[in-house]
């Protein structure tokens, strides 16, 4: 099987807007599942609702593009039918931390064998540019046009204190490494979580100062320290500075799971 | 196999009853009194190969078995008002993405938290409009612990042969009351048709309805909650597709009424006719034994899509008489379809229609001219 049979070919091109940064983290997903092998009769993508849950209709397996928040639980309903599955949820800030935030801590908990891949683009992008809670403090979106005065989540925090057995984070720039995130999460038995911080240019650019398609990639490569560099920095006292975040793998232990196969 | 007869109570029969259905996948979150329904899945479909799993929320637990549907497992659901409410949006996937399921609406006194352990028929209407956009559905009304085994049966069948939702909109009398049930080793099963190679995942066939594209055939489907076209594919800024999919959607189940319609019907020639579902049901048949001959009854085992066409029946009808644990729902639906004067027997907070309550209804019906009264129990 090829990479291009990954992707509904009658389906593109994709809807996503120009410098989006989604189309990068699903030809990295794609780019996982083939080189894997995995067999795609047997692999499903669900997704939710928002700008990142269009990325299930664009692969060629079967796939469920349901509710706001609630890809999590459907994706459940699937692996606990068919636990010899490969199920893998595409899904964005505000879908999965907002509305599906039970959801995510308790697919966490119950560190049930799927695949999250979280694009995480700070804001929701389809409905118009509204503040998440991924939203950085200060940041201008259509519902903080004073700037943003609530704290965002740590989504790997809290996947990890849930009780994930994989969690890692990359940028839409990090390709090569994010594809490697994608297949050590798909290999790893329970809940593997992959946060991918990536652009926004439309929503959120042209509100904060960053209009720039490459404005907004190099703010996310200039923002991303390694996993080893912050352990160092954090063993020598050096604060994480604000705007900051760590990319690598975070997270890998082999807690019991939830529908593991067979 | 041989039949077993046992003494249980409405939800244990419920279970049972989408056990031998063939139910293998149970999605719930506990919510009186609705539990036990629940409690009996957890024992027994870990010994038969199912899955039980207790979700963080209704939300979930209707997503969870929708996924499970689309898997492959003939999946139910079990819940009262406060998480019927909560379902409702993924009910309205449900109808929209043709998912066949089973959810268990054991009522109780309502609105918000309402009376969690008395019974009540208050989410009759939710359960046919609660959630947004235009859609049908199907849903049954047991009146007897047999029924709620048999009719928990006939959902599955009915969700498979329409693919649709469909609702056991039972009450708390009927979930925990005990009585003798013959658990049925044979039970008919109608399966789903299954989509063919080749055949798009959403066009309907000469019923239509689409066959069902499980997963894990290799056939790709794409499902999604958007206004789609018959690959599935979302096709949401045409009009004229989007009206032809919802009135499909509509009329797949709503002109099967008649091949739906499930009823006893009682003393065809009476004058006054009592039209009942659920816990009430009960109490008319003591007041027909009471009172032999008298009084007609037409007993709705199927309440949604409402059989009209039954009313019809009753052809020397001078009045209906509608006894219901709410202020009188069906018996709106009942005045939609009928000019013979309708008196509606509301009864609020758990406590049953008596027999004398029920008599004291026919003799205000008798002289009912109104279109709708509400007779004062």
């Amino acid at each position: 099987m090829t990479l291009e049979e990954w992707y509904r070919q009658d389906r593109l091109p994709h809807i996503y807007c120009a410098g989006c940064g989604n189309g990068t983290i699903l030809n990295c997903t794609l780019r996982a599942t083939n080189e894997l092998g995995l067999d795609r009769t047997k692999t499903t993508f669900v997704s939710g609702i928002g700008c990142s849950s269009r990325a299930s209709g664009y692969t060629s397996s079967d796939s469920l593009h349901t509710t706001h928040g609630r890809a999590l639980p459907f994706a459940t309903g699937v692996k606990m039918v068919k636990p010899d599955h490969d199920v893998i949820v595409f899904t964005g800030d505000g879908d999965l931390s907002a509305i599906g935030g039970n959801h995510f801590i308790h697919a966490c908990r119950r560190n049930i064998d799927l695949t999250v891949v979280c694009m995480n683009n700070n804001i929701y992008g389809m409905t118009g540019g509204q503040g998440s809670p991924c939203t950085p403090y200060g940041a201008i979106s259509t519902t903080t046009p004073y700037g943003m005065r609530e704290m965002p989540f740590d989504l790997c925090a809290v996947a990890e204190a849930a009780g994930a057995n994989y969690v890692a984070r990359w940028t839409s720039y990090h390709v090569k490494e994010l594809t490697q995130a994608i297949r050590a999460g798909i290999e790893t038995p329970g809940l593997s979580f992959i946060e991918v911080m990536t652009q926004c240019p439309t929503s959120f650019g042209s509100k904060n100062k960053m209009r720039q398609v490459s404005q907004m990639v190099d703010a996310l490569r200039a923002n991303s320290i390694l996993k080893d560099k912050a352990d160092r920095n954090k063993a020598a006292g050096i604060p994480l500075e604000p705007g900051k975040f760590v990319v690598g793998e975070l997270v890998r232990r082999s807690n019991p799971v939830l529908g593991g196969r067979p | 196999m041989t039949d077993k007869t046992e003494f249980l109570n409405g939800n244990t029969a419920c279970a049972e009853g989408a056990i031998a259905a063939g139910c293998r996948f149970f999605a719930g979150y506990p919510i009186t009194p609705s539990t036990e329904v629940a409690e009996r899945m957890a024992v027994r479909l870990p010994k038969i190969g199912g899955t039980f799993i207790q979700m963080e929320d209704e939300l979930a637990s209707m997503a969870a078995i929708i996924g499970g549907a689309w898997a492959g497992a003939r999946t139910m659901t079990a819940t009262s008002g406060p998480g019927f409410s909560l379902m409702m949006e993924n009910i309205g996937y449900a109808a929209m993405t043709e998912t066949p399921c089973v959810v268990v609406n054991v009522q109780r006194g309502g609105p918000s938290t309402g009376q969690p352990t008395m019974a009540a028929q208050g989410d009759m209407m939710q359960a046919r409009f609660g959630s947004h956009g235009d859609y049908s559905i199907i849903a049954l009304a047991p009146s007897s612990v047999q029924e709620m085994f048999d009719l928990t049966v006939k959902a599955f069948n009915l969700a498979d042969r329409f693919r649709t939702p469909v609702f056991l909109m039972t009450d708390e009398t009927i979930g925990h009351m005990r009585e003798k049930v013959i658990l049925r080793s044979d039970v008919e099963i109608t399966p789903r048709r299954e989509l063919l190679e080749g055949e798009l995942p959403f066009r309907p066939g000469p019923d239509g309805v689409p066959g069902f594209g499980t997963f894990g055939r290799g056939l790709g489907v794409h499902v999604t909650g958007l206004t789609h076209d018959e690959r599935g594919y979302p096709a949401t800024d045409s009009a004229d597709l989007h009206e032809k999919v919802v009135r499909r959607m509509v009329r797949k189940i709503e002109d099967a009424r008649n091949e739906i319609a499930d009823v006893d019907i009682v003393n065809p020639d009476a004058e006054i006719v009592f039209i009942s579902y659920g816990a009430p049901t009960r109490a008319v048949q003591q007041l027909l034994a009471d009172y032999p001959g008298i009084y007609g009854h037409l007993n709705l085992r199927i309440v949604w899509p409402f059989p009209d066409a039954k009313l019809g029946e009753f052809g020397a009808a001078k009045a209906f008489v509608v006894p219901e644990m709410n202020l009188g729902q069906m018996a709106r639906e009942v005045r939609m379809h009928t000019n013979v004067p309708i008196v509606t027997a509301a009864k609020l907070g758990g406590a049953l229609h008596t027999v004398a309550e029920l008599k004291h209804a026919a003799d205000v019906a008798a002289t009912a001219k109104a279109p709708v009264t509400e007779v004062v129990l």
